[in-house]
């Protein structure tokens, strides 16, 4: 939809976020028993229960811990009875937050929880995450994900937008924020490593970890009544790039400029931004297509250098955006999800408080 | 809280894939050393060639053949291969571009060392010996000093690389073109059940079958799955039931299981274990199958080394009053 169709489009916010510590592992919890915690502390916060939220959508992936229709499993940490209106996407959570966005904007629910859960330790990332690749041409091959991001970052060495300094300078600052966030997995001083996928470092690479997370949407009044500052989604758009490698520019992110356009990301400054960049050197992509200077806060969590539970680590940068308005840190902030190998799929919230 | 139990998960399949006709030329191209692009519309040659216009999504058909080689547009340096990928010793991964196509293509490419890999080298395709139409045809790259070598090729978008002029057309018919691919995937993980099924089955390894309860409705879950999907809270408190029950419903099962002993027909049914919220499922044995009815009272019966009970059969109790199991149907 084209922003010029909805005049009337109503106003619609994250009134509470959850999330979980994030850790290597986490074998002593079932999906469900980790992520039960967080619903129950993002309901607790708003005073909400099962009942009364009229949308529940959630973001994950079979794959990570090789257990099949886990997300109807996880569903038994909401209470879904009597039945609630509810859907799922195998993707981050941050998708399913758009999808509640837009629910919610149809006016057939006031609020909705939104949720995601990754459970990465019992397989090997990095091989579970070839299978989302072309399978005629490249999951063959089987790519892991350290490998695809190794040549962006080669290629954006080759154009000379940055070096190996730089790149452990956004590792070591993400990892200096994150010793603020008790949830984050690697906090303080880490080490760059040796190259785990020449040019990249092990420093360079997001820690494998398992984790969930958790948000409320509220529309209008509801927002208002629920949250003392509510983190209102003044927009929000994703999109995609084609999924050849070869054909993209792996040098730019043109979908995710174009989502930030179209979340009004560049109508006005933002204060902060929760990128969720995995790899370091895409940290250096997202900064130049959403025109992020120097004096824009970029990750204050630590971002996903610091934990990357993976189908929640979106949803997360988004709640960390709200949290900072929610808490008055902050009054405009971009946050953004990727999906995909090499920044192929962008998802940019502008999210806003009100004036102080 | 006792060790939670662990087990490797092999989840192994093979995909069978159809291919369109872009694909299937491609492919079969590549098992008779050929290799093919695609030109758009607006005059770029895509290699791999795709079945649709990435930009426009206008459907694509005019195939070319363009040269074995090519120059590398990105690289990254892997020391140490993992299964399933093209080389066992060390290598690089490349984004090659073919000389006469604007994309490019990933692929591994076989060199001593990082020293050795640049971006903009020329390169060359490394057949597989034996070649059945996949991308795997390709062994590999290999550093290539023939023609168009001694001087990098640029790599600027647009650029063509080498001499090759831009590809000649091809039908791409063959003879016997693939109509598919199958494509094997395994991914190896560690299960964990997590701590109240890993009580659940601790407790089954003792012959006792051990449900939780829930603190608000107070239904106990067997197994218990650590939540009550009713109320939406963490189950904890630990409720032996059984060992006798219920039979709530059942069917009668007259297709052979693969793999499976058990003579046709038999019974599969519903049972609700004495102080269980809810029914499980199991086998009837003991007992004609047309003979088990609902509300008959069976029993475990366990076999030597079993991790679980092999079926449940009548105990000899009076059958049950329906109204005491119609809420566990």
């Amino acid at each position: 939809m084209t922003r010029e169709e909805a005049p009337a489009r109503r106003e619609i916010a994250v009134v509470a976020f959850a999330q979980t510590d994030h850790r290597r592992t986490s074998d002593e919890f079932s999906e469900v028993e980790m992520l039960m915690p967080v619903l129950h502390n993002v309901l607790g916060q708003t005073g909400l229960r099962t009942a009364d939220i009229g949308f529940t959508c959630s973001g994950s992936s079979d794959y990570l811990a090789g257990r099949a229709f886990s997300f109807t499993l996880a569903l038994d940490g909401v209470g879904a009875w009597p039945p609630i209106s509810e859907s799922h996407v195998e993707m981050d959570g941050a998708w399913a937050l758009y999808e509640a966005w837009t629910k919610l904007l149809t006016g057939d629910a006031d609020t909705a929880l939104v949720y995601a859960y990754g459970k990465s330790s019992p397989g090997s990332v990095r091989d579970v995450l070839t299978r989302q690749l072309d399978p005629y041409y490249v999951a063959p091959l089987w790519p892991d994900s350290v490998a695809l991001a190794a040549l962006q970052a080669q290629a954006l060495m080759d154009a000379g937008d940055t070096d190996e300094p730089a790149l452990a300078a956004v590792a070591a600052r993400s990892r200096a924020d994150a010793s603020a966030n008790s949830h984050a997995q690697l906090r303080g001083p880490v080490p760059q490593g040796d190259y785990l996928v020449r040019p990249l470092r092990t420093g360079d690479c997001p820690p494998i970890g398992d984790g969930a997370a958790a948000v409320v949407l509220a529309a209008g009044e509801r927002a208002r009544e629920l949250c003392a500052r509510p983190a209102w989604i003044r927009g929000i758009d994703h999109r995609i790039e084609a999924h050849g490698l070869g054909v993209r520019d792996l040098t730019d992110s043109p979908s995710a400029r174009l989502a930030a356009e179209r979340a009004g990301a560049f109508e006005g400054p933002v204060d902060t931004a929760e990128l969720h960049a995995p790899f370091s050197s895409q940290e250096v992509v997202l900064r130049k297509a959403l025109r992020l200077g120097d004096d824009v806060r970029v990750n204050p969590s630590g971002g996903a250098l610091a934990a990357n539970p993976i189908m929640a680590a979106g949803l997360i940068r988004i709640g960390e955006a709200a949290a900072r308005i929610h808490r008055g840190e902050s009054d405009r902030a971009l946050a953004h999800a990727t999906s995909g190998p090499c920044l192929q799929q962008n998802l940019v919230a502008v999210l806003e408080g009100d004036p102080r | 809280m006792p060790e939670v139990l662990k087990a490797p998960l092999v989840v192994e399949f093979p995909f069978t894939r159809s291919v369109g006709p872009v694909q299937s030329a491609f492919l079969t191209g590549l098992r008779e050393r050929v290799v093919l692009g695609v030109r758009t519309r607006d005059g770029r040659t895509l290699v791999p060639p795709v079945e649709y216009d990435p930009v426009t999504a206008e459907e694509l058909r005019d195939l070319v053949e363009v040269a074995p080689t090519g120059t590398v547009t990105t690289w990254a340096w892997n020391h140490e291969p993992r299964r399933g990928q093209p080389l066992t010793s060390p290598f690089a991964w490349v984004l090659v571009r073919f000389d006469g196509a604007d994309t490019a293509l990933l692929h591994a490419l076989d060199a001593p060392g990082p020293e050795a890999v640049r971006t903009g080298m020329r390169v060359r395709v490394r057949w597989a010996e034996e070649r059945a139409g996949a991308i795997t045809d390709i062994a590999c790259f290999e550093p290539y000093e023939g023609e168009g070598a001694g001087e990098d090729a640029r790599v600027g978008r647009g650029e063509h690389a080498g001499g090759a002029a831009a590809g000649a057309r091809h039908s791409g018919e063959f003879e016997d073109a693939i109509s598919g691919i199958v494509a094997p995937a395994r991914l190896d993980y560690t299960y964990s059940p997590g701590r109240a099924q890993t009580a659940y089955i601790n407790a089954l390894s003792g012959r006792r079958t051990v449900g939780e309860r829930c603190p608000s409705c107070r239904k106990v879950y067997v197994p218990p799955r650590g939540a009550c999907p009713t109320c939406g809270l963490a189950t904890a408190e630990q409720v032996e039931v059984g060992p006798r029950g219920t039979v709530t419903t059942f069917c009668i099962v007259n297709i052979k299981a693969k793999n499976l002993d058990i003579e046709v027909p038999y019974v599969y049914a519903h049972i609700a274990l004495d102080g269980a919220g809810l029914a499980l499922h199991g086998r009837i044995g003991g007992i004609p199958y047309d003979q088990v009815r609902m509300g008959l009272r069976v029993e475990p019966v366990w076999t030597d080394g079993a991790r679980y009970p092999d079926h449940y059969r009548p105990c000899g109790e009076p059958d049950a009053d329906y109204e005491t199991y119609k809420e566990l149907l």
